[in-house]
């Protein structure tokens, strides 16, 4: 581990942008940025529109990266941020397909309690499905599974359904949530990849859903249970 | 009679300059190392290239001389230039961290050694991933005795498979997303399709075992997307050589892509395969022939007709094609054949075709598990061909009703469980021992209807066949023209199985990769028995530097030597090396992004004359 982290090290240092001066069979830096959702989420009302994005950029090696996982919902009207959480995200492969991340989340606005500790899987399932496993450890934890699927239309027109279910374990009247209330999110985004994987627009729908006890609560506040959101955007990589 | 042409003549044939060619046995070239402009008429970017050019010239050594060749690095980065199967010091063979240091950007170094061999070789950058970007040219050596054969004129024609992206993006992309350039992949039309022609649960059922692998049958070439080029031009540039009819034409074959093998038909030409590796052959006329990354193949063909010929070269995943053309005169221009169908890997490329179980070792299958396959529905199973399984440990697939088995489509072998097999973990799917297949006779195999190629799976899908039904060469069918070495038992052999994690887009050899790695030790003298096991489902050119590979394709003192083995999925191929040249030496697949992904080693050679013994050597880690 030591001699591996020292090698990530090393590597990080040389910088991503310096050409590679080493043989064919030395290691090479893996970097990049990779945007999943980068878009405007539309209601039949204007005052309630959202732009999200959802994506993160690494550096590292075979054995350890490092990566900074951003999203976030931006209310376009009143042009407030809503929710943004930016995790800093240590990855290490355990298994052949699974990645082990360990790392740190702060929670914007800033207020009580916006930083948790990290801990969970990345990976690709059997049949082909990218799963993200995370427990965020703090004083009001939750837990998060994240499902994504590619389904090749063609070789560039792509239907990309998705579901993300987050679990409170605790009350977390800031987050308007409460213990054992989930949240979910399940979309649906039709891409078409218009130059390599770089660049792909795509439109969807994007439905999310509050259960239980945080159903109630923003129920009580006057506020609606769920959201149908139509979407477009643009998934990057780079 | 023997006239000279340089590829394309002119620029780059006045462009190598030889200094001197003064005292018999002894020449002077210099090459410098450029950035140069790539136009495929695709696309076009900057590359590397050598004196202005990608490819670089044709160096014409002659057997017997001393050469001494001035290297001027005019990049901004470190470069190096390997002499692709030349037998050489150690300390001139050109790859950076094991013969040198490699050549800083301004510096000139000097490469100085003699010439022991002749035929068509090549030379490429070592470092990086400069030779995909374009960083590599041609050798021509002419023997000092007569050739056992005659021809008129010659053509080198060099396959390169141009990218528009860098190497270096090309593997940051890979590493990132393993399918990233894979275009080919099974679609949801596809499955409507194949589920009208085989049904919807065998096909959901295929489906689901290829996921439960987290693998694509379709995944044959990793990295599509490049425009395949013969001597740096495309189709649509269409490079022409010259010919009389009624001419010999001596075409040398140089397979320089990153990551493509092709095949090579000129339709309408029967081609005689006259030299594999710079080696001569014993003379073997095909319609067809298969050229792995790295290797080179001289032919001979006779155009008799006052006509245009295509040398039509398909990549063998049929992602893509080139055409040149051989001509009485320029400016003809020959029918570029249609691609023909993408080819579908199965279960024999996992290692896995239960028609080969008799030469399969069973022992080391315990990472299958046949225990779920008792529940499985056999009907679908059609396709696998265990009248060959005789001899073989059958007691533990007790249970199973093969009554159902008729036919020979291997895609329908779902509802077995391959979860055990997914990824990294194969070490224990050791592929098929061809040793022990000499004598089977595979033709019952249902839907088999030519001979198989021992060196491929049996039932693989990457099984070629000539595309106007006539003879495809084999491996099997090369046979050294006179053996360079004594036939003699090995003192012993050393396994390399070829292994890798496909998603993580890790290559490793025994399943660890180069950077953690201790070297290959070998003592001077010996004669080593290399056992390569695929374990993986790509195709890999393992090339051994400074000591030439006897491939073991069961001619006996007859079997042919080579610089470049290509070891296909599900398959055991074995090598013999005379341990001849002291020193350290690479040893790798020489598919660029897999020798990048750690699919390399170190060997180091012990003993031997002491002036160009190794220094004492550090083991990385």
């Amino acid at each position: 581990m030591k001699n591996q982290i020292s090698r990530f090290l090393i590597l990080c240092s040389v910088g991503a942008m310096v050409p590679s001066t080493v043989i064919a069979a030395e290691e090479q830096l893996i970097w990049g940025v990779q945007v999943e959702q980068f878009e405007n989420r539309f209601t039949g009302d204007a005052q309630s529109d959202v732009m999200a994005w959802d994506g993160d950029a690494l550096i590292g090696t075979d054995e350890l990266k490092f990566v900074v996982r951003s999203e976030g919902e931006f209310q376009t009207r009143s042009e407030r941020l809503e929710t943004m959480e930016t995790q800093l995200r240590l990855q290490k492969p355990i298994s052949t397909f699974f990645d082990a991340v360990a790392g740190v989340r702060f929670d914007t606005p800033d207020g009580r309690d916006r930083v948790h500790g990290v801990v969970g899987l990345h990976g690709l399932a059997p049949q082909w499905f990218e799963v993200d496993a995370d427990l965020f450890v703090s004083d009001r934890p939750s837990a998060r599974f994240e499902v994504e699927y590619e389904a090749l239309i063609t070789n560039y027109l792509i239907l990309t359904p998705s579901i993300e279910l987050d679990v409170p374990l605790r009350d977390n009247l800031d987050a308007e949530v409460k213990a054992w209330g989930p949240k979910m999110e399940v979309g649906a985004r039709l891409s078409y990849d218009l130059v390599d994987r770089s660049v792909a627009p795509y439109v969807g729908v994007h439905y999310e859903r509050v259960f239980g006890d945080t159903l109630d609560l923003r129920q009580e506040e006057g506020e609606e249970g769920d959201g149908l959101f139509f979407v477009a955007g643009l998934r990057l990589m780079f | 009679m023997l006239r000279l042409s340089l590829l394309n003549a002119g620029v780059v044939g006045l462009s190598l300059l030889v200094l001197s060619s003064g005292a018999a046995g002894a020449a002077e070239y210099s090459l410098s190392v450029d950035r140069v402009k790539i136009d495929t008429g695709d696309f076009t970017r900057t590359g590397i290239g050598y004196n202005g050019n990608t490819p670089g010239p044709v160096l014409r050594f002659k057997e017997g001389e001393d050469v001494t060749i001035n290297v001027t690095n005019n990049l901004d980065e470190s470069t190096s230039i390997h002499w692709h199967g030349l037998i050489l010091p150690y300390q001139q063979d050109g790859v950076p961290g094991i013969s040198y240091d490699g050549i800083d950007p301004g510096e000139t170094f000097t490469y100085r050694f003699p010439i022991v061999q002749s035929g068509t070789y090549w030379f490429h950058s070592h470092t990086g991933f400069q030779e995909p970007d374009g960083a590599y040219g041609s050798i021509i050596i002419e023997p000092k005795k007569r050739e056992p054969f005659r021809y008129d004129r010659e053509y080198v024609v060099q396959l390169t498979d141009a990218h528009p992206h860098s190497g270096s993006r090309i593997m940051r992309n890979l590493k990132r997303s393993a399918d990233y350039y894979n275009r080919k992949q099974e679609t949801i039309l596809d499955f409507i399709a194949e589920a009208k022609e085989k049904g919807l649960g065998a096909t959901i059922d295929d489906r689901m075992m290829w996921g439960d692998m987290r693998m694509m049958p379709r995944d044959i070439e990793d990295v599509q997307g490049f425009t395949p080029l013969i001597n740096g031009k495309s189709s649509s540039q269409n490079w022409t050589g010259i010919f009389k009819p009624g001419e010999r034409v001596r075409l040398r074959f140089i397979n320089s892509s990153a990551m493509t093998y092709f095949d090579i038909r000129i339709p309408g030409l029967k081609m005689t395969v006259v030299q594999a590796d710079g080696n001569n052959v014993q003379p073997i006329t095909v319609d067809e022939f298969r050229i792995g990354v790295a290797e080179t193949y001289d032919v001979i063909v006779k155009a008799d007709e006052d006509k245009a010929y295509a040398v039509f070269a398909e990549s063998m995943g049929r992602t893509a094609s080139v055409r040149a053309t051989l001509a009485p005169t320029e400016g003809m221009v020959a029918e570029e054949p249609d691609l023909r169908e993408v080819p579908r890997l199965t279960m024999a490329d996992m290692g896995m075709d239960h028609g080969n179980m008799a030469g399969m070792d069973h022992g080391k299958m315990s990472g299958m598990d046949h225990g779920n396959m008792a529940g499985a529905d056999q009907s679908k199973m059609a396709g696998m061909d265990h009248s060959n399984m005789a001899g073989a440990d059958q007691s533990k697939m007790a249970g199973m009703d093969h009554s159902n088995m008729a036919g020979a489509d291997q895609s329908k072998m779902a509802g077995m469980d391959h979860s055990n097999m997914a990824g990294a973990d194969q070490s224990k799917m050791a592929g098929m021992d061809h040793s022990k297949m000499a004598g089977m006779d595979h033709s019952n195999m249902a839907g088999e209807a030519k001979k198989d190629d021992a060196f491929y799976a049996s039932g693989s899908g990457l099984v070629p066949s000539a595309a106007d039904g006539g003879k495809f060469l084999s491996y099997s069918d090369l046979k050294a023209q006179k053996p360079l070495y004594e036939d003699r038992e090995a003192t012993r052999e050393i396994e390399l199985r070829l292994t890798g994690n496909m998603e993580r887009y890790i290559w490793s050899i025994n399943g660890v990769k180069y950077e953690d790695a201790d070297p290959i030790v070998l003592q001077y003298g010996e004669r080593v028995r290399f056992k390569f096991v695929n374990e993986t489902m790509m195709t890999h050119p393992m090339h051994l530097h400074g000591m030439w590979s006897i491939l073991d394709n069961g001619n006996g003192k007859w079997d042919p030597i080579k610089h470049t083995v290509s070891v296909a999925p599900g398959t055991t191929v074995y090598t013999e090396t005379e341990v001849d040249a002291p020193g350290q030496w690479a040893f790798h697949c020489h598919l660029s992004y897999h020798a990048g992904g750690g699919m390399f080693r170190k060997v180091i050679v012990e003993g031997g004359p002491k002036s160009t013994s190794a220094k004492p050597s550090s083991v990385e880690g």
